[in-house]
């Protein structure tokens, strides 16, 4: 070979080496294709569904739900006082003695199938009020809170006539009724993986949605209506903080669940301490996400994105730290610039759209907050160079390099699409980092190796966790965090526990 | 309450004793003045059992507990049991946790033949055990029936230590192409306050079934009877059981167990106490890091025998985690 053909070869080695650069073009350049929305209808105003009527809220108050991607309203919504829970309770009570507790389980059973009949013929509808309402992308509340959300009522109806099976030939018995509180990231998936299992095992409920997002648990309060559930089995009382309090003081309620912050979980166990109530708490995580340097990093990327991308990171399993084998550091770093410059941010109606809007102001400034924090405590910022739409709340996918382990981007859950990147260089030294963290909810593991898998799942103290792939769920499979994540499970026969006494 | 107990405990040991003609003036009274051949006993010294070792509580404090029976075997009447401290709580737990993940990791049925020596240990030691039990007020044929409940509780859940994972595990049928599954793990140190009576009985259906799936444990014994629960320790001691694995601690639930709840190292606790302020404040202090807890009333001690209620999976149950794992399937 001449040193002229070397050069030639070497440097074609260096462009192939320089640039491990994904080469799109403007093949990604998409023509918008906006899901319609006029066949979707959305009342101007909701009230209370208690006692299976819908009643106007004593407090006589109604609260504004707007859509985060265009920040207009959408309905006005009723605002539950203690005094509307009161009568909720009083509902759900009456509906235990009269009906849900005296009933044939197999007949219980037919009237959540029927709930789960009807949201898949409604799908599109919830679909789309999904995604106005909290601003995810519609491919998500499409494809994932959606189905996921029949699929969950459809499981647990299956159970509500083989409970004796369940807890090795022990008996059970429903608790009564049931208070749950649920967030605002999968506002309707949340109501069913509460409603659906607290049904089946013969309780009542009393379903407080999040304030920011509750149309679509009104509309399954109308599912509800048309499946001709005995009245006061379901009942829904929208409103915020205070609306929530109430429900978990109230004497008459002998179960709580909730889903959200780790703060609010803990107020939730002090509150309700020496009242004799059950509580399953699913809380916040801070997942750690570990790439081995003999993971197949391309799919890894994908892993890392919908890992933490999804649904705007505003999941509590997100995989918001990322612990890189400091081999492939560099390597996947660039990997992961590279597809951040092909999600599309934007309107989340827009069936090409991966990244959608920030759930609230609230949330943003929180997010802006922790941002600001990562770049003082001295980490490097990368956001992706997308256009944000002048109205609605945005923020681009970003990631931090170079956070250390005791910075607030790797301790605290920012609930955002951010992603603190961090290293490590033997096996023992990712599990001690991922393990380093109050929260224990689930974590991602990517390597070619089965054994290693298998070892590091061993070692991770989290709930869930996923080997070679991410953000995985489904009814049949139990979800929920160790540590200060919370306890019980939601899904499979493990997440029955949370709604039965066994006798 | 319980200082109110105390002196319940104190006139009840004077009230049994009143009638019991018992020689006074300690070991040389028992050892005679005339014979040359008297022996003078040894007695011993009750002591808290943490890492593997017996200690005393590094506070200095003791609390006297009498015997209802009256002088037997070589222990004076009134024996001085460590009354354990905050920092004991604190020593206790980190030796839990140290010992955790190894008791963990050992396979399931090494775990149930710990468990299984343990219910050994516990048979020929029965007869130092009843006579601790009938110091701590109980009629002989109680005292024997405790005591074989004891065995027979140890080697039922040695028996339980490798199917826990049968039957509380599952694979998930998932809708896609992953394959799924769901294995019960340990929290991790998980405190138990055990109930005052029955002492031994009591102590050993509490802390068997934290272990035996792998958690270790910080127990604070009874403080009507404390003495079967350092004989206890002594067969724990003797059984291949890891130091730190369980520790035993004297004192006053009242004293601790908020204490225990409030270590954030403690992942978990079992409570049994006939005192409700006490238990809502320890569920308070709980919430401190999402605790795991439970509390219960006092059941009558017959509760504790009956082999369909005192023992069983759900015990097991209620100290463990839920790890569910996901993997893709494909070519």
């Amino acid at each position: 070979m001449s040193t002229q053909e070397l050069s030639r070869t070497k440097s074609a080695i260096d462009k192939s080496t320089a640039s491990l650069a994904l080469e799109f073009g403007h093949a990604w350049d998409y023509a918008p294709a906006p899901e319609a929305k006029d066949h979707v209808r959305i009342q101007p105003r909701y009230d209370l569904f208690v006692g299976g009527r819908w009643t106007a809220p004593k407090s006589g108050k109604y609260f504004l739900t707007t859509s985060p991607s265009t920040e207009e309203s959408l309905a006005e919504v009723a605002e539950a006082s203690a005094e509307d829970v009161d009568l909720a309770v009083k509902a759900a009570r009456t509906a235990y003695e009269k009906y849900w507790a005296k009933m044939r389980p197999a007949e219980r059973a037919k009237y959540i199938f029927r709930i789960a009949r009807a949201i898949q013929e409604k799908a599109r509808e919830l679909a789309i009020v999904e995604s106005m309402d909290g601003g995810k992308p519609i491919k998500e509340s499409r494809d994932v809170d959606i189905p996921l959300a029949a699929a969950h009522f459809f499981y647990h109806a299956g159970w509500a006539d083989k409970l004796d099976y369940a807890f090795h030939g022990r008996k059970v018995r429903p608790l009564g009724v049931a208070g749950q509180i649920i967030p605002w990231n999968f506002p309707l998936l949340m109501a069913a993986w509460k409603i659906a299992p607290a049904l089946a095992c013969g309780n009542t409920v009393v379903l407080k949605p999040a304030e920011t997002t509750p149309l679509t648990a009104l509309l399954l309060a109308h599912i509800i209506e048309e499946a001709e559930l005995p009245p006061g089995v379901v009942n829904i009382v929208t409103g915020a903080g205070p609306t929530g309090a109430a429900l978990v003081a109230h004497p008459d309620v002998n179960k709580i669940a909730f889903t959200g912050s780790t703060e609010v979980g803990k107020k939730i166990q002090k509150a309700i301490a020496g009242s004799r109530k059950r509580l399953t708490l699913e809380l916040g995580g801070k997942a750690a996400n570990v790439i081995f340097g003999d993971a197949p990093l391309d799919q890894a990327v994908e892993g890392i994105v919908n890992g933490i991308y999804f649904n705007q990171g505003h999941v509590c399993c997100a995989g918001s730290r990322l612990l890189v084998e400091e081999s492939v550091h560099d390597v996947v770093v660039k990997k992961l610039k590279d597809r951040l410059q092909n999600l599309r941010l934007g309107d989340p109606l827009d069936k090409n759209t991966d990244v959608g809007a920030i759930n609230s102001k609230m949330q943003l400034e929180k997010i802006k907050e922790l941002v600001a924090a990562g770049e003082h405590e001295g980490a490097t910022r990368y956001s992706a160079p997308c256009a944000l739409p002048d109205k609605g709340y945005w923020f681009p996918p970003t990631f931090f390099t170079g956070a250390a382990q005791a910075s607030r981007i790797a301790r605290e859950e920012i609930f955002g699409p951010v992603l603190t990147v961090m290293t490590f260089r033997t096996p023992d030294e990712a599990v001690e980092k991922a393990n380093n963290t109050m929260y224990g909810l689930s974590a991602g593991i990517w390597t070619d190796k089965g054994a290693k898998i298998f070892w590091m799942a061993g070692k991770l103290k989290a709930g869930v966790i996923w080997g070679n792939t991410y953000n995985k769920f489904d009814p049949t499979s139990p979800f929920g965090g160790y540590k200060e994540s919370g306890f019980g499970r939601e899904g499979g026969r493990h997440g029955l526990s949370a709604y039965v006494e066994v006798v | 309450m319980d200082e109110k107990k105390e002196t319940a405990v104190a006139e009840a040991s004077a009230a049994s004793t009143a009638g019991v003609s018992t020689k006074k003036g300690g070991p040389l009274a028992t050892a005679g003045s005339a014979s040359s051949k008297a022996r003078l006993r040894v007695a011993k010294a009750y002591k808290m059992y943490v890492g593997g070792a017996f200690v005393r509580s590094e506070s200095g404090r003791y609390f006297q507990v009498k015997s209802d029976a009256g002088q037997t075997g070589p222990d004076p009447e009134t024996v001085n049991v460590p009354r354990g401290s905050r920092k004991d709580v604190r020593d206790a737990v980190l030796s839990a946790k140290n010992a955790q993940e190894p008791w963990a990791a050992r396979t399931a049925y090494n775990r149930g033949q710990i468990l299984y020596r343990l219910a050994e240990v516990l048979e020929s030691r029965k007869d130092e055990l009843v006579m601790s039990l009938a110091r701590g007020g109980l009629s002989a044929d109680d005292a024997a029936r405790e005591a074989d409940a004891a065995v027979d509780r140890s080697v039922y859940y040695a028996g339980f230590a490798d199917k826990v994972s049968a039957l509380v595990a599952s694979h998930n049928p998932v809708s896609g192409p992953h394959f799924g599954f769901s294995v019960p793990e340990p929290l991790g140190v998980v405190c138990v306050v055990a109930p005052p009576r029955p002492a031994l009985l009591g102590l050993v259906s509490t802390v068997l079934p934290v272990i035996t799936s792998g958690n270790s444990c910080v127990v604070l014994a009874s403080d009507v009877d404390p003495r079967t629960a350092v004989v206890f320790a002594e067969c724990l001691a003797t059984s291949d059981l890891p130091g730190g694995v369980v520790n035993v601690l004297t004192g006053h639930p009242h004293e601790l167990a908020t204490q225990m709840a409030k270590h954030r190292e403690v992942f978990g606790m079992d409570v049994w106490v006939d005192d409700d302020k006490l238990a809502t404040d320890v569920e308070k202090a709980a919430a401190d890091n999402v605790k795991r807890v439970k509390t219960h009333g006092l059941p009558a001690v017959e509760a504790w025998l009956d082999e369909s209620g005192a023992q069983g999976i759900g015990w097991i149950e209620r100290f463990l985690e839920t790890k569910t794992i996901w993997h893709p399937v494909g070519l």
